[in-house]
Protein backbone atom coordinates (compact mmCIF):
# COMPACT_ATOMS: atom_id res chain seq x y z
CA UNK A 1 0.00 0.00 0.00
CA UNK A 2 1.35 3.41 -0.91
CA UNK A 3 1.31 5.90 1.91
CA UNK A 4 2.44 9.37 0.97
CA UNK A 5 1.91 11.08 4.33
CA UNK A 6 5.17 11.99 6.13
CA UNK A 7 3.97 10.18 9.25
CA UNK A 8 3.43 7.10 7.10
CA UNK A 9 7.03 7.27 5.83
CA UNK A 10 8.32 7.73 9.36
CA UNK A 11 6.25 4.90 10.76
CA UNK A 12 7.23 2.66 7.84
CA UNK A 13 10.89 3.48 8.41
CA UNK A 14 10.75 2.76 12.13
CA UNK A 15 8.87 -0.48 11.49
CA UNK A 16 11.49 -1.55 8.96
CA UNK A 17 14.32 -0.73 11.31
CA UNK A 18 12.64 -2.80 14.00
CA UNK A 19 12.09 -5.68 11.61
CA UNK A 20 15.75 -5.63 10.49
CA UNK A 21 16.97 -5.51 14.10
CA UNK A 22 14.81 -8.47 15.13
CA UNK A 23 16.01 -10.32 12.04
CA UNK A 24 19.65 -9.63 12.98
CA UNK A 25 19.07 -11.07 16.46
CA UNK A 26 17.40 -14.13 14.91
CA UNK A 27 20.32 -14.60 12.53
CA UNK A 28 22.92 -14.22 15.28
CA UNK A 29 21.09 -16.73 17.47
CA UNK A 30 21.28 -19.20 14.58
CA UNK A 31 24.88 -18.47 13.68
CA UNK A 32 26.23 -21.33 15.78
CA UNK A 33 24.06 -23.87 14.00
CA UNK A 34 25.12 -22.30 10.70
CA UNK A 35 28.77 -22.68 11.69
CA UNK A 36 28.01 -26.33 12.38
CA UNK A 37 27.26 -26.68 8.65
CA UNK A 38 30.68 -25.71 7.24
CA UNK A 39 29.79 -27.05 3.78
CA UNK A 40 26.91 -24.57 3.44
CA UNK A 41 29.04 -21.73 4.75
CA UNK A 42 31.91 -22.46 2.34
CA UNK A 43 29.38 -22.62 -0.48
CA UNK A 44 28.07 -19.17 0.43
CA UNK A 45 31.53 -17.64 0.77
CA UNK A 46 32.18 -19.02 -2.71
CA UNK A 47 28.89 -17.61 -4.03
CA UNK A 48 29.22 -14.14 -2.55
CA UNK A 49 33.00 -13.86 -2.36
CA UNK A 50 34.71 -15.85 -5.08
CA UNK A 51 32.08 -15.01 -7.66
CA UNK A 52 32.54 -11.29 -6.98
CA UNK A 53 36.32 -11.53 -7.41
CA UNK A 54 36.56 -10.53 -11.08
CA UNK A 55 34.47 -7.38 -10.69
CA UNK A 56 36.31 -6.44 -7.46
CA UNK A 57 39.74 -6.99 -9.02
CA UNK A 58 38.94 -5.10 -12.20
CA UNK A 59 37.42 -2.19 -10.29
CA UNK A 60 40.35 -2.18 -7.87
CA UNK A 61 42.82 -1.99 -10.73
CA UNK A 62 41.07 0.92 -12.42
CA UNK A 63 40.41 2.83 -9.21
CA UNK A 64 44.09 2.43 -8.33
CA UNK A 65 45.17 3.61 -11.78
CA UNK A 66 42.94 6.68 -11.61
CA UNK A 67 44.27 7.37 -8.12
CA UNK A 68 47.78 7.12 -9.57
CA UNK A 69 47.02 9.65 -12.31
CA UNK A 70 45.09 12.15 -10.19
CA UNK A 71 47.44 11.78 -7.24
CA UNK A 72 50.50 12.27 -9.41
CA UNK A 73 49.01 15.36 -11.05
CA UNK A 74 48.04 16.89 -7.70
CA UNK A 75 51.28 16.06 -5.88
CA UNK A 76 53.44 17.31 -8.77
CA UNK A 77 51.99 20.79 -8.27
CA UNK A 78 53.52 20.76 -4.79
CA UNK A 79 56.66 19.02 -5.98
CA UNK A 80 56.06 15.98 -3.84
CA UNK A 81 55.44 13.20 -6.36
CA UNK A 82 57.28 10.76 -4.13
CA UNK A 83 54.33 10.90 -1.70
CA UNK A 84 52.17 9.18 -4.31
CA UNK A 85 52.55 5.77 -2.64
CA UNK A 86 51.41 7.16 0.69
CA UNK A 87 48.43 8.97 -0.81
CA UNK A 88 47.29 5.94 -2.79
CA UNK A 89 47.80 3.48 0.05
CA UNK A 90 46.02 5.61 2.66
CA UNK A 91 43.18 6.51 0.30
CA UNK A 92 42.65 2.91 -0.66
CA UNK A 93 43.06 1.28 2.73
CA UNK A 94 41.01 3.73 4.74
CA UNK A 95 38.34 4.83 2.32
CA UNK A 96 38.12 3.70 -1.27
CA UNK A 97 38.60 -0.04 -0.85
CA UNK A 98 35.98 -0.61 1.86
CA UNK A 99 33.40 1.73 0.33
CA UNK A 100 33.71 0.74 -3.33
CA UNK A 101 33.97 -2.96 -2.46
CA UNK A 102 30.81 -2.67 -0.37
CA UNK A 103 28.95 -0.80 -3.14
CA UNK A 104 30.01 -3.40 -5.71
CA UNK A 105 29.17 -6.18 -3.28
CA UNK A 106 25.67 -4.77 -2.81
CA UNK A 107 25.20 -4.64 -6.58
CA UNK A 108 26.67 -8.03 -7.37
CA UNK A 109 26.27 -10.34 -4.36
CA UNK A 110 23.52 -8.49 -2.46
CA UNK A 111 21.09 -8.55 -5.35
CA UNK A 112 21.89 -12.21 -6.03
CA UNK A 113 21.21 -13.07 -2.38
CA UNK A 114 17.95 -11.11 -2.23
CA UNK A 115 16.55 -12.50 -5.46
CA UNK A 116 17.64 -16.06 -4.66
CA UNK A 117 16.00 -16.08 -1.24
CA UNK A 118 12.98 -14.17 -2.59
CA UNK A 119 12.50 -16.80 -5.29
CA UNK A 120 12.86 -19.57 -2.71
CA UNK A 121 10.05 -17.85 -0.82
CA UNK A 122 7.93 -17.46 -3.98
CA UNK A 123 8.35 -21.13 -4.96
CA UNK A 124 7.44 -22.41 -1.47
CA UNK A 125 10.93 -23.77 -0.82
CA UNK A 126 11.16 -21.96 2.52
CA UNK A 127 7.69 -23.14 3.55
CA UNK A 128 8.58 -26.69 2.50
CA UNK A 129 11.60 -26.54 4.83
CA UNK A 130 9.42 -25.37 7.70
CA UNK A 131 7.04 -28.26 7.06
CA UNK A 132 10.02 -30.65 7.04
CA UNK A 133 10.84 -29.22 10.48
CA UNK A 134 14.00 -27.56 9.14
CA UNK A 135 14.40 -23.94 10.21
CA UNK A 136 14.98 -21.90 7.02
CA UNK A 137 16.64 -19.19 9.09
CA UNK A 138 19.36 -21.66 10.10
CA UNK A 139 19.60 -23.41 6.77
CA UNK A 140 19.14 -20.60 4.25
CA UNK A 141 19.44 -17.18 5.89
CA UNK A 142 22.20 -17.56 8.49
CA UNK A 143 24.82 -19.22 6.21
CA UNK A 144 24.23 -16.59 3.52
CA UNK A 145 24.52 -13.79 6.06
CA UNK A 146 27.72 -15.19 7.58
CA UNK A 147 29.14 -15.94 4.13
CA UNK A 148 28.69 -12.30 3.16
CA UNK A 149 30.13 -11.02 6.44
CA UNK A 150 33.25 -13.17 6.01
CA UNK A 151 33.65 -12.45 2.30
CA UNK A 152 33.58 -8.64 2.55
CA UNK A 153 36.89 -8.08 4.44
CA UNK A 154 38.63 -10.55 2.13
CA UNK A 155 37.31 -8.78 -0.97
CA UNK A 156 38.28 -5.41 0.53
CA UNK A 157 41.84 -6.61 1.16
CA UNK A 158 42.11 -7.85 -2.42
CA UNK A 159 40.70 -4.54 -3.69
CA UNK A 160 43.34 -2.59 -1.71
CA UNK A 161 46.14 -4.78 -2.95
CA UNK A 162 45.18 -4.61 -6.61
CA UNK A 163 44.41 -0.88 -6.27
CA UNK A 164 47.87 -0.19 -4.92
CA UNK A 165 49.33 -2.20 -7.75
CA UNK A 166 47.30 -0.09 -10.20
CA UNK A 167 48.55 3.17 -8.64
CA UNK A 168 52.09 1.87 -8.81
CA UNK A 169 51.58 0.87 -12.42
CA UNK A 170 50.62 4.40 -13.42
CA UNK A 171 52.84 6.32 -10.99
CA UNK A 172 56.05 4.33 -11.38
CA UNK A 173 55.83 2.73 -14.82
CA UNK A 174 54.06 5.54 -16.66
CA UNK A 175 54.82 8.77 -14.80
CA UNK A 176 58.29 7.85 -13.69
CA UNK A 177 58.07 8.12 -9.90
CA UNK A 178 60.98 6.23 -8.38
CA UNK A 179 59.96 2.67 -7.49
CA UNK A 180 62.03 2.52 -4.33
CA UNK A 181 60.70 5.83 -3.07
CA UNK A 182 57.10 4.83 -3.89
CA UNK A 183 57.26 1.64 -1.84
CA UNK A 184 59.41 2.92 1.02
CA UNK A 185 57.13 5.96 1.51
CA UNK A 186 54.15 3.63 1.48
CA UNK A 187 55.76 1.31 3.99
CA UNK A 188 56.82 4.02 6.40
CA UNK A 189 53.59 6.03 6.40
CA UNK A 190 50.97 3.32 6.62
CA UNK A 191 50.53 1.98 10.13
CA UNK A 192 48.27 -0.55 11.77
CA UNK A 193 45.70 2.10 12.64
CA UNK A 194 45.04 2.71 8.92
CA UNK A 195 44.71 -0.99 8.20
CA UNK A 196 42.37 -1.37 11.15
CA UNK A 197 40.15 1.46 9.92
CA UNK A 198 39.66 -0.32 6.61
CA UNK A 199 39.17 -3.66 8.33
CA UNK A 200 36.55 -2.37 10.76
CA UNK A 201 34.74 -0.57 7.95
CA UNK A 202 34.70 -3.67 5.76
CA UNK A 203 33.34 -5.81 8.59
CA UNK A 204 30.61 -3.29 9.42
CA UNK A 205 29.72 -2.90 5.72
CA UNK A 206 29.71 -6.68 5.36
CA UNK A 207 27.23 -7.03 8.21
CA UNK A 208 25.04 -4.20 6.85
CA UNK A 209 25.01 -5.34 3.21
CA UNK A 210 24.44 -9.03 3.97
CA UNK A 211 21.79 -8.25 6.56
CA UNK A 212 19.86 -5.98 4.19
CA UNK A 213 20.09 -8.44 1.28
CA UNK A 214 19.04 -11.49 3.32
CA UNK A 215 16.30 -9.56 5.12
CA UNK A 216 14.83 -8.15 1.90
CA UNK A 217 14.88 -11.56 0.19
CA UNK A 218 13.47 -13.38 3.18
CA UNK A 219 10.59 -10.95 3.55
CA UNK A 220 9.89 -10.46 -0.16
CA UNK A 221 6.32 -10.73 -1.37
CA UNK A 222 6.07 -14.16 -3.02
CA UNK A 223 5.45 -12.71 -6.50
CA UNK A 224 7.63 -11.72 -9.47
CA UNK A 225 7.05 -8.07 -8.60
CA UNK A 226 7.88 -8.70 -4.95
CA UNK A 227 11.21 -10.33 -5.76
CA UNK A 228 12.08 -7.47 -8.14
CA UNK A 229 11.23 -4.93 -5.47
CA UNK A 230 13.34 -6.76 -2.88
CA UNK A 231 16.32 -6.67 -5.25
CA UNK A 232 15.95 -2.95 -5.92
CA UNK A 233 15.52 -2.17 -2.24
CA UNK A 234 18.67 -4.13 -1.45
CA UNK A 235 20.82 -1.97 -3.73
CA UNK A 236 19.24 1.33 -2.73
CA UNK A 237 19.21 0.69 1.03
CA UNK A 238 22.71 -0.83 1.03
CA UNK A 239 24.22 2.06 -0.92
CA UNK A 240 22.75 4.72 1.34
CA UNK A 241 23.61 2.84 4.53
CA UNK A 242 27.20 2.21 3.38
CA UNK A 243 27.82 5.91 2.75
CA UNK A 244 26.13 6.92 6.00
CA UNK A 245 28.07 4.36 8.05
CA UNK A 246 31.25 5.40 6.26
CA UNK A 247 30.88 8.94 7.51
CA UNK A 248 30.19 7.77 11.07
CA UNK A 249 33.12 5.36 11.09
CA UNK A 250 35.53 7.85 9.52
CA UNK A 251 34.58 10.39 12.16
CA UNK A 252 35.09 7.78 14.86
CA UNK A 253 38.58 6.86 13.63
CA UNK A 254 39.89 10.43 13.30
CA UNK B 1 -8.80 -39.06 14.94
CA UNK B 2 -5.58 -37.72 13.46
CA UNK B 3 -6.82 -34.20 12.76
CA UNK B 4 -9.79 -32.53 14.39
CA UNK B 5 -10.84 -29.03 13.35
CA UNK B 6 -13.42 -27.47 15.65
CA UNK B 7 -15.36 -24.24 15.02
CA UNK B 8 -12.40 -22.57 13.32
CA UNK B 9 -12.70 -18.92 12.38
CA UNK B 10 -9.98 -17.39 10.28
CA UNK B 11 -9.86 -14.13 8.35
CA UNK B 12 -7.17 -12.48 6.26
CA UNK B 13 -7.20 -8.69 6.10
CA UNK B 14 -10.81 -8.56 7.28
CA UNK B 15 -11.95 -11.09 4.65
CA UNK B 16 -13.29 -14.19 6.38
CA UNK B 17 -11.90 -17.47 5.02
CA UNK B 18 -13.42 -19.80 7.59
CA UNK B 19 -16.43 -19.10 9.75
CA UNK B 20 -17.10 -22.08 11.97
CA UNK B 21 -15.26 -24.86 10.15
CA UNK B 22 -15.60 -28.38 11.61
CA UNK B 23 -14.00 -31.46 10.16
CA UNK B 24 -12.23 -34.69 11.11
CA UNK B 25 -9.52 -36.72 9.47
CA UNK B 26 -9.64 -40.36 10.49
CA UNK B 27 -6.57 -42.55 10.88
CA UNK B 28 -5.51 -44.63 7.88
CA UNK B 29 -8.03 -43.09 5.50
CA UNK B 30 -7.89 -40.80 2.50
CA UNK B 31 -9.83 -37.65 3.22
CA UNK B 32 -10.67 -35.35 0.34
CA UNK B 33 -11.15 -31.64 0.94
CA UNK B 34 -12.97 -30.12 -2.02
CA UNK B 35 -14.27 -26.69 -2.81
CA UNK B 36 -14.20 -23.97 -5.43
CA UNK B 37 -10.98 -21.96 -5.87
CA UNK B 38 -10.46 -19.40 -3.15
CA UNK B 39 -12.40 -21.24 -0.44
CA UNK B 40 -9.31 -21.60 1.71
CA UNK B 41 -8.40 -25.22 1.00
CA UNK B 42 -4.69 -24.40 1.11
CA UNK B 43 -5.27 -22.27 4.22
CA UNK B 44 -6.71 -25.36 5.88
CA UNK B 45 -3.42 -27.17 5.27
CA UNK B 46 -1.59 -24.18 6.76
CA UNK B 47 -3.77 -24.46 9.84
CA UNK B 48 -3.08 -28.19 10.17
CA UNK B 49 0.68 -27.62 9.86
CA UNK B 50 0.55 -24.69 12.31
CA UNK B 51 1.86 -22.20 9.76
CA UNK B 52 -1.07 -19.99 10.70
CA UNK B 53 -3.24 -20.00 13.80
CA UNK B 54 -7.03 -19.70 13.85
CA UNK B 55 -8.47 -16.53 15.36
CA UNK B 56 -11.12 -18.64 17.06
CA UNK B 57 -11.67 -22.35 17.44
CA UNK B 58 -9.28 -25.27 17.77
CA UNK B 59 -7.10 -27.39 15.50
CA UNK B 60 -5.96 -30.68 17.00
CA UNK B 61 -3.33 -32.88 15.39
CA UNK B 62 -2.48 -36.23 17.00
CA UNK B 63 -4.75 -35.16 19.87
CA UNK B 64 -2.64 -32.07 20.61
CA UNK B 65 -4.13 -28.61 20.43
CA UNK B 66 -1.80 -26.68 18.12
CA UNK B 67 -2.48 -23.38 19.90
CA UNK B 68 -0.88 -24.69 23.10
CA UNK B 69 2.34 -25.90 21.47
CA UNK B 70 5.73 -24.17 21.57
CA UNK B 71 7.79 -23.83 18.40
CA UNK B 72 9.90 -26.84 19.35
CA UNK B 73 6.80 -28.99 19.82
CA UNK B 74 5.37 -27.78 16.52
CA UNK B 75 8.60 -28.85 14.81
CA UNK B 76 8.40 -32.25 16.55
CA UNK B 77 4.84 -32.64 15.26
CA UNK B 78 5.88 -31.64 11.76
CA UNK B 79 8.40 -34.47 11.68
CA UNK B 80 5.43 -36.84 11.77
CA UNK B 81 3.84 -34.95 8.88
CA UNK B 82 4.64 -34.95 5.18
CA UNK B 83 3.35 -32.43 2.70
CA UNK B 84 3.26 -32.39 -1.07
CA UNK B 85 3.23 -28.86 -2.44
CA UNK B 86 1.39 -27.88 -5.58
CA UNK B 87 4.60 -27.06 -7.46
CA UNK B 88 6.74 -29.64 -5.65
CA UNK B 89 8.76 -26.95 -3.85
CA UNK B 90 11.98 -28.86 -4.48
CA UNK B 91 15.19 -27.11 -3.43
CA UNK B 92 16.51 -25.87 -6.75
CA UNK B 93 20.21 -25.78 -5.90
CA UNK B 94 20.57 -29.52 -5.19
CA UNK B 95 19.80 -32.59 -7.32
CA UNK B 96 16.90 -35.02 -6.99
CA UNK B 97 18.83 -37.43 -4.77
CA UNK B 98 19.90 -34.70 -2.36
CA UNK B 99 16.37 -33.28 -2.29
CA UNK B 100 14.98 -36.61 -1.10
CA UNK B 101 17.93 -37.06 1.28
CA UNK B 102 17.48 -33.55 2.69
CA UNK B 103 15.11 -34.35 5.61
CA UNK B 104 17.11 -37.47 6.48
CA UNK B 105 20.40 -35.59 6.65
CA UNK B 106 18.82 -32.78 8.65
CA UNK B 107 17.13 -34.98 11.22
CA UNK B 108 19.40 -37.98 11.62
CA UNK B 109 23.04 -39.01 11.70
CA UNK B 110 22.55 -42.09 9.54
CA UNK B 111 25.70 -43.34 7.80
CA UNK B 112 25.92 -42.49 4.10
CA UNK B 113 25.23 -46.05 2.79
CA UNK B 114 22.00 -46.15 4.79
CA UNK B 115 20.91 -42.70 3.54
CA UNK B 116 21.59 -43.90 0.02
CA UNK B 117 19.54 -47.05 0.56
CA UNK B 118 16.65 -45.09 2.03
CA UNK B 119 16.60 -42.48 -0.74
CA UNK B 120 16.88 -45.06 -3.53
CA UNK B 121 13.97 -47.11 -2.16
CA UNK B 122 11.75 -44.02 -1.96
CA UNK B 123 12.75 -42.94 -5.46
CA UNK B 124 12.05 -46.47 -6.69
CA UNK B 125 8.58 -46.25 -5.10
CA UNK B 126 7.76 -43.18 -7.20
CA UNK B 127 9.48 -44.65 -10.27
CA UNK B 128 12.27 -42.08 -10.48
CA UNK B 129 15.35 -43.95 -9.27
CA UNK B 130 16.83 -43.29 -12.70
CA UNK B 131 16.41 -39.54 -12.28
CA UNK B 132 18.42 -39.36 -9.05
CA UNK B 133 21.15 -37.22 -10.57
CA UNK B 134 18.92 -34.75 -12.40
CA UNK B 135 18.50 -31.19 -11.17
CA UNK B 136 14.93 -30.01 -10.34
CA UNK B 137 14.99 -27.67 -13.35
CA UNK B 138 15.37 -30.70 -15.64
CA UNK B 139 12.17 -32.37 -14.39
CA UNK B 140 8.69 -32.12 -15.86
CA UNK B 141 5.86 -30.93 -13.58
CA UNK B 142 4.66 -34.47 -12.93
CA UNK B 143 8.17 -35.74 -12.21
CA UNK B 144 8.86 -32.86 -9.81
CA UNK B 145 5.72 -33.72 -7.91
CA UNK B 146 6.76 -37.38 -7.70
CA UNK B 147 10.21 -36.42 -6.38
CA UNK B 148 8.49 -34.17 -3.84
CA UNK B 149 6.31 -37.13 -2.87
CA UNK B 150 9.41 -39.28 -2.36
CA UNK B 151 10.84 -36.51 -0.18
CA UNK B 152 7.57 -36.24 1.76
CA UNK B 153 7.59 -39.96 2.63
CA UNK B 154 11.31 -40.42 3.26
CA UNK B 155 10.90 -39.85 7.01
CA UNK B 156 7.92 -42.26 7.12
CA UNK B 157 5.29 -39.70 8.17
CA UNK B 158 2.03 -40.74 9.79
CA UNK B 159 0.03 -38.19 7.87
CA UNK B 160 0.53 -36.89 4.34
CA UNK B 161 -1.01 -33.65 3.12
CA UNK B 162 -1.45 -33.13 -0.62
CA UNK B 163 -2.00 -29.57 -1.86
CA UNK B 164 -3.73 -29.68 -5.26
CA UNK B 165 -1.77 -32.73 -6.44
CA UNK B 166 -3.57 -32.99 -9.81
CA UNK B 167 -3.25 -29.44 -11.11
CA UNK B 168 -1.62 -29.11 -14.53
CA UNK B 169 -0.80 -32.79 -15.02
CA UNK B 170 -1.17 -34.71 -18.26
CA UNK B 171 -3.45 -37.79 -18.04
CA UNK B 172 -0.57 -40.23 -17.61
CA UNK B 173 1.13 -38.24 -14.82
CA UNK B 174 -2.26 -37.77 -13.22
CA UNK B 175 -2.88 -41.51 -13.26
CA UNK B 176 0.56 -42.07 -11.73
CA UNK B 177 -0.06 -39.59 -8.90
CA UNK B 178 -3.49 -41.08 -8.20
CA UNK B 179 -2.00 -44.55 -8.01
CA UNK B 180 0.79 -43.34 -5.75
CA UNK B 181 -1.58 -41.63 -3.32
CA UNK B 182 -3.62 -44.81 -3.09
CA UNK B 183 -0.47 -46.91 -2.72
CA UNK B 184 1.07 -44.75 0.01
CA UNK B 185 -2.17 -45.00 1.91
CA UNK B 186 -2.68 -48.73 1.47
CA UNK B 187 0.90 -50.02 1.68
CA UNK B 188 2.31 -47.67 4.31
CA UNK B 189 -0.92 -47.00 6.20
CA UNK B 190 -0.37 -43.25 5.91
CA UNK B 191 -3.37 -41.07 6.73
CA UNK B 192 -3.87 -38.81 3.73
CA UNK B 193 -5.53 -35.44 3.29
CA UNK B 194 -5.99 -34.45 -0.33
CA UNK B 195 -6.97 -30.88 -1.06
CA UNK B 196 -8.25 -30.44 -4.60
CA UNK B 197 -11.11 -29.36 -6.79
CA UNK B 198 -10.84 -32.29 -9.17
CA UNK B 199 -14.04 -34.03 -8.20
CA UNK B 200 -13.71 -37.05 -10.49
CA UNK B 201 -10.13 -37.87 -9.55
CA UNK B 202 -10.91 -37.57 -5.86
CA UNK B 203 -14.00 -39.75 -6.13
CA UNK B 204 -11.83 -42.67 -7.23
CA UNK B 205 -9.53 -42.59 -4.20
CA UNK B 206 -11.24 -40.81 -1.30
CA UNK B 207 -12.75 -42.63 1.67
CA UNK B 208 -14.23 -39.47 3.17
CA UNK B 209 -14.95 -36.15 1.47
CA UNK B 210 -15.69 -32.67 2.64
CA UNK B 211 -17.00 -29.91 0.44
CA UNK B 212 -16.07 -26.50 1.79
CA UNK B 213 -18.05 -23.46 0.72
CA UNK B 214 -18.65 -20.09 2.33
CA UNK B 215 -16.16 -20.70 5.11
CA UNK B 216 -17.71 -23.89 6.45
CA UNK B 217 -18.38 -27.50 5.49
CA UNK B 218 -21.23 -27.51 2.97
CA UNK B 219 -21.40 -31.29 2.72
CA UNK B 220 -19.58 -34.32 4.09
CA UNK B 221 -19.63 -38.05 3.42
CA UNK B 222 -18.35 -40.51 0.88
CA UNK B 223 -17.96 -39.21 -2.69
CA UNK B 224 -21.09 -41.17 -3.66
CA UNK B 225 -23.10 -39.52 -0.88
CA UNK B 226 -21.91 -36.11 -2.02
CA UNK B 227 -22.98 -36.82 -5.59
CA UNK B 228 -26.43 -37.90 -4.39
CA UNK B 229 -26.86 -34.72 -2.31
CA UNK B 230 -29.98 -32.69 -3.00
CA UNK B 231 -28.34 -29.39 -2.02
CA UNK B 232 -28.12 -27.12 -5.05
CA UNK B 233 -24.67 -25.83 -4.02
CA UNK B 234 -23.23 -29.35 -3.68
CA UNK B 235 -24.81 -30.47 -6.95
CA UNK B 236 -23.43 -27.47 -8.82
CA UNK B 237 -19.92 -28.22 -7.64
CA UNK B 238 -20.08 -31.96 -8.21
CA UNK B 239 -21.48 -31.60 -11.73
CA UNK B 240 -19.46 -28.53 -12.60
CA UNK B 241 -22.38 -26.34 -13.75
CA UNK B 242 -21.32 -22.85 -14.74
CA UNK B 243 -24.22 -21.15 -13.01
CA UNK B 244 -26.03 -21.92 -9.79
CA UNK B 245 -25.69 -20.87 -6.16
CA UNK B 246 -22.14 -19.88 -7.13
CA UNK B 247 -23.06 -17.40 -9.89
CA UNK B 248 -21.28 -17.32 -13.23
CA UNK B 249 -21.13 -13.52 -13.10
CA UNK B 250 -19.02 -11.64 -10.64
CA UNK B 251 -21.29 -9.02 -8.98
CA UNK B 252 -21.65 -6.11 -11.43
CA UNK B 253 -24.00 -3.20 -12.19
CA UNK B 254 -26.88 -3.81 -14.60
CA UNK B 255 -25.56 -4.96 -17.98
CA UNK B 256 -27.89 -2.89 -20.24
CA UNK B 257 -27.38 0.29 -18.21
CA UNK B 258 -23.62 -0.06 -18.32
CA UNK B 259 -23.58 -0.67 -22.08
CA UNK B 260 -25.82 2.35 -22.72
CA UNK B 261 -23.59 4.47 -20.51
CA UNK B 262 -20.54 3.38 -22.46
CA UNK B 263 -22.23 4.36 -25.70
CA UNK B 264 -23.22 7.81 -24.41
CA UNK B 265 -19.60 8.68 -23.53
Amino acid sequence: MINLRPSGYLLGGVRRLGSVTIFLVQLLSRSLSALARPRLLVMQIYNTGARSLIIIMLSGLFVGMVLGLQGYDLLRRFGSEEALGTAAALGLLRELAPVITALLFAGRAGTALASEIGLMRATDQLTAMEIMAVDPLSYVAAPRFLGGVLAMPLLTAIFSMIGLFGAQLVGVQLMGVDRGVFWSQTQSSVDLHDVNEGLVKSIVFGIACSLIAVHEGYHAEPTAEGVGLATTRTVVASSVIILLLDYVLTAAFL
Amino acid sequence: MVVAVRDVHYAVGGRPIFAGLDLDVRRGRITAIMGPSGTGKTTLLKLITAQVRPQRGRVQVFDRDLATLHEREVYALRRRTGMLFQNGALLTDIDVFENVAFPVREHSDLPEPLVRLLVLTKLQAVGLRGAANLMPAELSGGMARRVALARAIVMDPEILLYDEPFVGLDPISLGVILRLIKQMNAALGITSVVVSHDVHELATIADDSYLISGGRVAAAGTPAQLRASDSAAVRQFMTGSADGPVPFHYPAPDYATQLLEAERR
